[in-house]
């Protein structure tokens, strides 16, 4: 009983309760970072281990915080969590910190977060928090992965920086889709993710 | 009795169980906005006795939490200062040996390459007179005042290099380099470009390769003068200058590198114009006639 609630809170952020392609949360950063799939995946990454932590100690919190300032309670974590990890980043893995340069500040404006926080972290203990942190960061990893993914090897050919599309296809006339490079692309592949989703998931669709 | 009472502090909605509902079923408030009530209608303080929406307590609240975040966060800024400084030192030396194409960084430790090959970091003054000599690895931070010029002097297989810091803006943020000249102070030996936050796959292009090579063997002087490089889109022919293909897609960026170069490069006119100054008499002659040979075939 208490493994499949625990199972329920990390997987169904995957599937059926994605932040990004149900919940449609954190649209914007999908845009920034998804022109090449390196980004994506640092981006990614890093969004999980905030929402997991910001997750936890919202949630060991949450009995203290006063209502009426709960949002900037909650503002506050976000932003010293992002802060500490930037600068433990810039510590001991510079590169790293230089390739994300404005991406980890940009999370903390990152939707997901503050809408976990407020959504599950202020009403559920630490543990089931830290697992739901960890499904929705995944969650939204994975939808970064998959666009990242078609405008890397669409729009330039390339996939982590390595030529996919061999040469012999350029000399006879292909031609990378520069549209791919564009922002607005981000938006029209997040909306076939979504039509692909809700085909397979009939019970999503609303009437 | 075991159940107890609840109010929805939002709309009023009451609801008897041992613990508040997960969602108001009427305005669909979360937990938290739910209050213990006795039989008689009247709030029920927790346990504690604190009252968590009193102005006392939310004052108290937001002051230690805000404490307690810059406490941490100037905890943390402190310890790993130092070890920070020392990622951006190494980072900066890595980006002026990064301009020579003669030198191999792939797995090699930096601090000491550069500390093999740039021999002098030199002050100029506005007339390209150099005034301080400095040691490249003990001032390497050291600030240039107003009407000063830094230029790092490298020392690479026998033959020296002068190194120019660059700094310009792109379409995003800012965007920096260092360029590489050979000892006529003329031809470029390599660059170095790098961005705080130009577009991925169209404006970051500036740092690869294929770009940066494009300037390697460029000419920064015609006629005598200091003409900069272009950077033109394909087909476009620059007059009068050296020029060097756009990025497709990366218009602003390209545009601010050619800026950049002007701007960065023009205050070192008069120090390039000076050939023939600290390179020893056999240097010289050679120098002296690349610059002729070159200034002929532009004429």
């Amino acid at each position: 009983m208490k493994s499949d609630k625990f199972k329920e809170t990390l997987l169904g952020p995957l599937n059926k309760n994605n932040p990004v392609v149900v919940q449609v949360l954190g649209i914007c950063s999908a845009l920034a970072v998804t022109v090449q799939l390196k980004p994506a995946l640092v981006m990614g990454l890093s969004v999980t281990i905030i929402v997991a932590l910001a997750n936890v100690i919202i949630s060991l919190l949450r009995n203290t915080i006063p209502n009426s300032v709960r949002i900037i309670v909650q503002l506050v974590v976000v932003a010293a969590v992002v802060t500490v990890v930037s600068e433990v980043l810039k510590a001991f893995a510079y590169d790293v910190s230089v390739q994300l340069s404005v991406y980890i500040g940009l999370i903390i404006t990152n939707c997901i977060l503050m809408g976990r926080l407020e959504a599950f972290a202020m009403s559920n203990k630490p543990l089931d928090s830290l697992l739901d942190g960890l499904g929705n960061g995944i969650g939204y990893a994975w939808i970064l992965i998959v666009v990242a993914f078609f405008r890397e090897l669409l729009g330039s050919g390339k996939l982590l920086g390595f030529q996919i599309i061999p040469e012999s296809f350029y000399e006879a006339g292909y031609v990378d889709n520069g549209l791919m490079m564009m922002p607005s692309m981000a938006l029209i592949l997040v909306a076939c993710i979504i039509w692909v989703h809700r085909y397979i998931n009939k019970d999503l669709q609303e009437k | 009795m075991a159940t107890k009472k609840y109010r929805c502090k939002v709309c009023g909605y009451i609801h008897e169980g041992d613990k508040a509902p997960e969602k108001c079923p009427v305005c669909q408030a979360p937990a938290s906005e739910f209050e213990l009530i006795d039989d008689n209608g009247k709030a029920i303080t927790d346990k504690k006795g604190i009252n968590k929406n009193s102005n006392a307590y939310i004052l108290a609240y937001t002051t230690i939490i805000v404490v307690v975040v810059a406490l941490l966060l100037s905890i943390t800024s402190g310890a790993l200062k130092a070890r920070q400084n020392a990622n951006v030192e190494l980072d900066k030396k890595k980006q002026i040996l990064s301009s020579l194409p003669a030198v191999v960084l792939e797995g090699a430790d930096a601090a000491q390459i550069y500390a093999e090959n740039i021999k002098h970091i030199y002050v100029l003054d506005q007339n390209g007179e150099i005034k301080k000599d400095l040691d490249p690895v003990g001032d390497f931070n050291y600030a240039a005042g107003e009407n000063e010029l830094l230029i790092y002097m490298a020392e690479i297989n026998q033959e020296t290099k002068w190194i120019i810091p660059m700094n310009g803006k792109g379409l995003w943020g800012a965007i920096w380099g260092y360029i590489a000249l050979d000892d006529d102070r003329n031809t470029v030996n390599g660059v170095f470009f790098s961005h705080a936050s130009e577009t991925p796959g169209l404006g970051a292009n500036i740092t690869t390769t294929a770009f940066r090579s494009q300037f390697e063997g460029k000419h920064l002087m015609q006629n005598g003068s200091f003409a900069s490089i272009a950077v033109m889109k394909a087909g476009q022919i620059a007059a009068g200058q050296d020029q060097v293909d756009a990025l497709s897609g990366g218009t602003i960026t390209s545009k601010g590198v050619e800026t950049m170069l002007r701007t960065s490069i023009a205050p070192y006119e008069p120090f390039l114009k000076k050939v023939e100054t600290i390179v020893n008499n056999n240097q010289t002659e050679t120098a002296e006639e690349t610059v002729a040979e070159e200034g002929g075939t532009t004429l």
